[in-house]
């Protein structure tokens, strides 16, 4: 019936998206694009989809659409860090005008149907100023002006400026939260299997966060379904981050916001995690988004909450040193019994 | 003085009932079982075992580790004393507007959260509105969310009144905050009136709340404006101990408080679009103000000192 061409292939969305799709008789092809092949644990859920590893800024992406008259678009390659192309400007060229081309491709088609864009929450900015939650009619404070949040603002505009040029063509924009969950391997979780985490002196930033599992549903159920709009994705409720290193048993550093991004320089070198100047504004502040719209005008409540996220993600992690904690425990365990026995003698007497 | 009379009259019936059900004979808690209640929630936030809301508000906090510390300032330092509270309802949205003290911190707004909590049959929680400057800072800001304040912005004030929550505000702002001694219980401008707009809207009573004594704590007698905007602060307050005695500046003076709950007004009446009428929303910030100010200068008449 239907050709889906998925971006981003080889990442962790693009990829699961991709197996679900593959596992769907009702999908006539599912067609893989990423600059990098998909590691070879991916490739085996990956299935009868079929892999092209091309850039999007290639013309050749414009050939396979006409040919394999491609019906949907997933574009999930948006990049978050520049650590996989090397430098800000490569990300950027990446992001932006690899989109570009993609939906300049889309243009040109008359097979096309549908244009999904996996987004970002972070097109809200995060700061003081912000209101606590951000419905997708808000349109944020200044807005933010560094790094993906920035591209992802930009990808955006590019994607409405379609969505006019053609109105025939569904276009769905999901802004999906921060994704934690067991096996999904990003910035987010290898900050917290840190040993010891950095965070913001004297902030405690709210995060809502999306499970892998319900990231990757609602990917699906763009694609293979007319929901068109922009939609909020994430779990219900708000988790700060202190509460979750604290679940994961890791030690909290808290340095100062300005030596953060110092503290972010040297990590990132190191080359396990991204803690970039913009991400420094997300550690203190964090983000929360209103999801009503996702629920009635989408129709989909996420199976995991902010918290069962949490949860999911730590249920897969070795747990840490409980030493103060055990401490606690028995000290308050034998407080109560004390003041049982007492309670009993007294009344025993009387 | 026929007013002083009155004032016991409005004593809450309702509020006797739930008390005398707590009246109950209990067993005193000894040492080991408060220890011991400590220990849990020590415990718990170890865990992270809590919920906080969207706003990052987080409950079990306030309750057992903020309150603690300011129930005694509440109740043997200020000694406030309390009218009104049965004009906060037990249920659904309600918007607290309050008078600004000059002075340091903004211990009349915590205050008045301790009162709504401690004095109200429900113990509800007070949300309160601060401004975006409160939570860029380090610290306060955060603890402000956890304590349940947010950003004074229409989004924040709506969404909170549409899920019933009483909410307050000091339209004031930093107005009310930075205003000398001489010009004490004098109220400043009030803003544009956004509570207005945020109550009209959401349809739910505006309740006027004077504060007496909080104006007293922190004599302001001047405004470092340079050391001002070296830190980038609105105004640098001056006081007799602040900045010259350090953090010991900050300890405020022991002034007896009087909080008064004033009868709300209703906005159900008005149409939906009055909220975006600015002749209509002005004019009701005016009324209100005019409340605050008149309630302000008739407890100030009754008090016979500053300090009893």
């Amino acid at each position: 019936m239907s050709v889906v061409l998925i971006t981003g292939v080889s990442r962790f969305l693009g990829g699961r998206l991709a197996a679900q799709l593959a596992a769907d008789p009702a999908v006539e092809r599912v067609i893989g694009v990423d600059t990098v092949p998909p590691s070879s644990a991916d490739g085996a859920l990956l299935g009868r989809t079929e892999f092209i590893r091309a850039d999007i800024r290639n013309p050749l992406i414009a050939k396979v659409m006409d040919q394999a008259r491609v019906r949907v678009v997933v574009h999930a390659a948006l990049m978050a860090s520049p650590r996989a192309v090397g430098s800000r400007v490569a990300m950027q060229e990446m992001n932006v005008i690899g989109t570009m081309q993609l939906l300049a491709a889309c243009q040109k088609s008359d097979a096309i149907e549908r244009v999904v864009l996996r987004s970002t929450t972070a097109v809200y900015g995060c700061g003081p100023g912000d209101p606590a939650v951000f419905t997708e009619d808000m349109h944020p404070h200044g807005g933010p002006q560094t790094g993906y949040a920035k591209d992802a603002v930009e990808v955006e505009g590019y994607v409405r400026g379609f969505a006019r040029r053609r109105p025939d063509v569904d276009v769905s924009v999901l802004r999906t939260a921060n994704v934690i969950g067991p096996t999904i391997d990003n910035a987010l979780t290898r900050y917290l299997r840190m040993p010891v985490v950095p965070t913001s002196l004297g902030f405690d930033p709210r995060l809502q966060l999306l499970h892998e599992s319900d990231a990757v549903e609602v990917l699906r159920l763009a694609t293979v379904s007319h929901r068109p709009g922009v939609v909020n994705v994430a779990g219900a409720g708000v988790v700060p981050l202190s509460q979750i290193v604290r679940k994961a048993a890791r030690i909290r550093v808290p340095v100062p916001a300005q030596a953060l991004g110092l503290v972010g320089a040297v990590v990132r070198n190191s080359g396990v995690v991204d803690v970039t100047a913009e991400e420094s504004g997300f550690l203190n502040y964090g983000r929360v988004v209103d999801t009503t719209r996702l629920h009635t005008a989408f129709g989909y409540r996420p199976r995991y909450t902010t918290n069962e996220a949490v949860e999911s993600y730590l249920a897969a992690q070795r747990p840490g040193p409980r030493a103060v904690l055990t401490g606690v425990g028995i000290a308050s365990r034998v407080l109560e019994s004390r003041h049982e026995q007492r309670t009993l003698t007294r009344s025993g007497t009387s | 003085m026929e007013e002083a009379r009155v004032i016991p009259l409005f004593a809450p019936p309702r509020a006797v009932l739930p008390a005398e059900l707590e009246l109950e004979p209990v067993a005193p808690r000894t040492w080991e079982q408060r220890a011991a209640d400590t220990l849990t929630f020590l415990s718990r936030r170890l865990r992270g075992d809590y919920s906080v809301d969207e706003y990052g508000f987080d409950a079990d906090l306030t309750q057992h580790a903020v309150l603690p510390v300011f129930r005694p300032l509440y109740e043997k330092w200020f000694r406030v004393e309390v009218n009104g509270i049965e004009n906060i309802p037990d249920t659904g949205g309600a918007l607290l507007v309050a008078n600004h003290a000059g002075g340091l911190w903004a211990l009349d707004a915590a205050m008045t959260a301790v009162a709504v909590h401690v004095e109200h049959p429900a113990g509800r929680y007070l949300r309160m509105l601060g401004a975006d400057l409160l939570f860029a800072l380090p610290g306060v800001g955060t603890l402000a969310r956890k304590t349940g304040s947010t950003l004074a912005c229409a989004d924040d004030a709506e969404r909170l009144l549409a899920a019933g929550e009483l909410v307050g505000v000091w339209p004031e702002g930093f107005k009310g905050i930075g205003k000398p001694f001489r010009e004490r219980y004098k109220l400043q401008r009030f803003g544009r009136g956004g509570f207005v707009h945020a109550a009209i809207k959401s349809g739910v009573p505006i309740i006027p709340v004077s504060i007496v004594g909080a104006e007293e704590i922190h004599p302001v007698l001047g405004n470092a404006k340079t050391l001002a905007r070296l830190f980038n602060l609105p105004y640098f307050p001056i006081t007799p101990t602040f900045p010259w005695l350090g953090p010991l500046g900050l300890i405020p003076l022991p002034s007896k408080w009087y909080l008064e709950f004033g009868a709300p007004i209703h906005t159900e009446s008005f149409p939906a679009d009055a909220a975006d009428d600015a002749a209509v929303v002005f004019d009701l910030a005016d009324r209100v103000r005019e409340t605050i100010q008149n309630t302000l200068y008739r407890l100030l008449v009754q008090r016979s000192s500053v300090w009893r």
